[in-house]
């Protein structure tokens, strides 16, 4: 049976059509877009008209998320900026910390369980100028359950007294960098990093191996997803444990999943070896709403968190230079490995001395294993500069860029982290169109929130949150951004051949929206209204979640 | 020798009142980590080892150690364990002292670019296991070049500069005069850690983790003994280091001795104790290369007190000891009386 579906436009991102007002839509696949006289000769069809008056982009594809976008709406969002929960509900921000502690305690009221603890997330103390968030503030949302408030970039936690006490922290002798401590000797209930969140983090409901297989959280993850024309979505470093496996198995199996989920398997501590056979084992499993068999690694920290691997002259503010997270031995094994085996690696770089090492390990598994169209990409990439886009182009690599640091922390970048010059150039989405390395943008979501007509938004305004234009020169164009976070994301994960575009073959995803991105104005592309998706021929409108 | 070592009644390996203590083995890529591990626990002599790896190399365990592999923790010959810790290295240290039995000791191996300074402090977040040392190893043939590295140079210094004691590694494939040339170089880049030369990782356990302490008051004190009586071991008559030990039957000033043991001149590579303080309470002290602390034994209580050092052959200056043992008895009186 086919549908020919009218709409008021729909913007194909073939070259050859780039403009309809009908698609035909067969078996979960398009026939074509173009006129109904051109679709009609299909034979018999159903005109279905529900989206004559909205306009059909490809479904949007997300080229670097986490699931976790999806889980961490269990807890209480207390963000500066307003955001929309899975249930299209948008939680405006709280913007001080007595917003934040009145949030949580209306929170804690609802709940029965005298000791359940109260958690929070989003939370970004940067807008708050020097103020920070004490154990003395989360005492006052509670002194009898643990509280615990997670930051936006997910590297700091706050916690109360109880929690602390929970953790084993409440104690003097705690000497370590990431604890700071008070007058009393004793921790203020700011941890920072990995390390000294963890013995907290689970007594305040943040636990890792509860969190990695967690069906309602891709559950809600998918709602997301269709509130923002989302109809693939990448999982961008998970463990991939057999258990969590099994579980994203059953749930994107169901009838009414509305996503396609692409889920990256990340180096840990396997041999290289052992890792691209886990991943070819993982190919093997693959459904068609969980693509399995792609490698993650990460090279470097973060910027904000001045872990990522600067080259000179370093850190604007002057500190020290950031960390690897994996040898250039393991990374080049890794890709010479996975070159010779198919299986598609991405890089986690953000500083640019951690992506000229990847550039130099990839030119020497190359030069072992020259393979032609591996689309090996870089991801974050922030710090990138011309000489280095160059050097991608002539590696094959592709690219999926952060503009939304620019929107949430591009002012720190320009006054703190890297200064003015380079925060100008970070992002350098213009640099990589013109170099001809294949182009994506992401939210890294939940760092920052899944939506990528928002990420659009920032690739072509640059705007800070104080509202600066950062680095004019790398903005881009509307039509470039909307391809990039359609067709551009689905080259990096070699899906390309299959959704990306609304042309005769590929599947019937679609963004369905309310207004149009390219009459809205480029200013307003943030705000373009999603009606919901069709993905594989099924329809969902966000508004019947 | 400088002395024999004391007539044994009772060995005490780590009293069950103090915590877990952890050896943080860093080092670049083929340094020899894993060979020191494997070394080690080949001589464990009868000491429980936990070994926490985090590495991108084959099976960091030699296959015929292995005993059992449960998925989550490897069982090894002599009662010692081995997990991986991934991204959860405090998650799996803090669920060891739970063990059954405890281990009496963990040997923490880093991955090749981790800095061992940071994964150092993160112990002090857990109240139930203590930094005992940082060790890094130090490829003879390679280091200097890996310290000059565009990209590894600054990770290899920042490894070096933390380290208590670096374990100069594959010396035999070097002539005298390098050698020399690198431990020159060795005083400045790991500026506050003591240097041994070694070949394929060959250290005495004691050398690295303290001998085990033979004290007079052990039988009646069942609280310091550890789950194991066992023979002494074999590692401490290696060749290349000696080892001195002494009764310290005063009452002295704890942290003044640790400190002094830590003096450079007096050659002590490793010194473990526990004394009398000057209120007369237990206290344990530990010196690993430059690193020197003491822990209060809570409520415990030793007749007298033991001490044992280990240094390079012909670099241990057992009457400096000694003179700081008395010194730090004669201060402890001193303050006694005032």
């Amino acid at each position: 049976m086919t549908t020919i579906y009218r709409a008021k436009r729909i913007l194909t991102m073939n070259p050859g059509g780039p403009e309809a007002t009908h698609v035909a839509v067969r078996e979960g696949r398009i026939l074509g877009a173009g006129r109904l006289e051109e679709l009609s000769g299909w034979g018999e069809y159903r005109l279905d008209e529900r989206f004559a008056d909205k306009v059909l982009m490809p479904g949007l594809v997300e080229g670097h998320s986490h699931l976790f976008e999806g889980s961490v709406w269990a807890y209480v969002y207390v963000g500066y900026h307003e955001r929309m929960d899975p249930d299209g509900r948008v939680w405006p921000g709280a913007t001080s910390i007595e917003a934040v502690v009145a949030r949580l305690r209306e929170a804690a009221q609802l709940l029965a369980d005298p000791a359940q603890p109260v958690v929070g997330w989003g939370l970004d103390p940067i807008y708050f100028g020097a103020a920070r968030v004490s154990r003395a503030d989360l005492d006052r949302v509670s002194t009898e359950r643990p509280v615990g408030v997670m930051h936006a970039s997910f590297h700091i936690l706050n916690v109360n007294s109880k929690a602390l006490e929970r953790g084993g922290l409440l104690r003097k002798g705690v000497e370590h960098p990431g604890v700071p401590l008070g007058n009393d000797g004793l921790p203020t209930g700011e941890l920072k990093g990995p390390d000294a969140m963890m013995p907290v983090a689970p007594h305040v409901g943040f636990d890792r191996e509860l969190l990695a297989a967690d069906p309602r959280g891709l559950e809600l993850f998918a709602r997301l997803a269709v509130r923002t024309g989302v109809t693939t979505a990448t999982d961008l470093a998970s463990l991939l444990p057999q258990n969590a496996v099994d579980m994203m198995l059953r749930v994107t199996a169901q009838p009414d999943y509305p996503l396609r989920v692409v889920s990256l398997l990340r180096l840990m501590n396997q041999t290289p070896q052992a890792l691209v056979e886990r991943a070819l084992a993982l190919r093997a499993l693959s459904a068609d709403r969980l693509r399995l068999g792609a490698l993650k690694i990460v090279a470097d920290g973060s910027i904000q968190g001045f872990s990522a691997r600067l080259r000179w002259p370093g850190y604007y503010n002057g500190a020290p230079n950031g960390l690897w997270y994996t040898p250039p031995e393991a990374m080049r094994a890794v890709y010479t490995r996975a070159l010779q085996e198919g299986v598609l690696v991405h890089t986690h770089t953000n500083g640019d001395e951690a992506t000229e090492l990847v550039l130099d390990c990839m030119q020497d598994a190359l030069q072992a294993r020259p393979v032609r169209d591996h689309r090996f990409t870089l991801q974050h990439c922030q710090l990138a500069d011309a000489a280095q886009f160059r050097r991608m182009k002539a590696l094959g690599m592709c690219v999926n860029l952060f503009p939304n640091h620019h929107f949430y922390w591009g002012d720190q970048h320009y006054a703190m982290t890297v200064g003015p010059e380079r925060a100008e150039r970070m992002n350098a989405c213009a640099t990589a169109l013109a170099t001809g390395v294949p182009l994506a943008i992401h939210s890294d979501a939940p760092v920052t929130p899944l939506s990528p007509l928002f990420t659009a938004w920032c690739a072509v305004n640059r705007r800070t949150a104080s509202g600066r234009v950062l680095g004019e020169h790398e903005r881009i164009g509307v039509e470039d951004a909307l391809r990039t976070i359609t067709l551009g994301a689905a080259v990096t994960l070699r899906l390309d051949h299959e959704i990306g575009s609304i042309e005769c073959g590929k599947r019937a995803d679609f963004a369905v929206l309310e207004d149009d991105p390219l009459e809205a104005g480029p200013e307003n592309l943030k705000d373009v209204r999603v009606w919901g998706t069709v993905q594989d021929g099924r329809v969902f409108e966000a508004a019947a979640l | 020798m400088c002395s024999r070592p004391l007539p044994s009644e009772g060995r005490i390996g780590m009293p069950h009142t103090l915590p877990l203590p952890v050896t943080v083995i860093g080092g670049y890529l083929g340094a020899g980590k894993t060979t020191l591990v494997n070394h080690l626990l080949r001589h464990a002599g009868g000491r429980r080892l936990a070994v926490l790896v985090n590495d991108f190399g084959e099976l960091p365990i030699d296959a015929d150690l292995i005993e059992a592999d449960d998925g989550e923790v490897l069982s090894l010959a002599g009662g010692c364990i081995c997990c991986s810790f991934g991204a959860d290295l405090l998650a799996v240290l803090m669920k060891l002292p739970l063990r059954r039995p405890p281990p009496d000791h963990v040997l923490l191996e880093a991955s090749g670019v981790a800095l061992p300074g940071a994964i150092a402090a993160s112990l002090s977040l857990l109240a139930d296991v203590a930094l005992d040392g940082v060790v890094v190893l130090a490829d003879a043939e390679s280091v200097r070049a890996r310290a000059a590295d565009r990209y590894m140079g600054d990770t290899v210094a920042r490894q070096l500069a933390v380290a208590d004691l670096v374990v100069l590694n594959k010396v035999d494939l070097i002539d005298g005069g390098a050698r020399a040339e690198l431990h020159g170089w060795l005083a400045i880049m790991a500026r506050h850690a003591k240097v041994v030369d070694a070949v394929h990782a060959r250290l005495p356990l004691d050398a690295l983790l303290g001998g085990e302490l033979v004290a007079a008051g052990a039988r009646s004190e069942p609280r310091l003994l550890s789950g194991a009586l066992h023979a002494p071991p074999a590692a401490a008559a290696d060749a290349v280091f000696e080892r001195f030990e002494t009764l310290v039957e005063d009452r002295v000033d704890a942290q003044g001795l640790a400190a002094a043991l830590a003096d450079p001149s007096l050659g002590v590579i490793r010194a473990k104790g526990i004394v009398l303080d000057r209120e007369g309470a237990a206290v344990a002290l530990q010196v690993v290369g430059s690193r020197a602390g003491i822990s209060p034994l809570g409520s415990a209580r030793a007749a007298g007190g033991r001490l044992v050092c280990i240094g390079l052959r012909g670099q241990l200056d057992c009457a400096a000891i000694r003179a700081a043992v008395d010194r730090a008895a004669g201060s402890g009186a001193r303050l006694k009386e005032s």
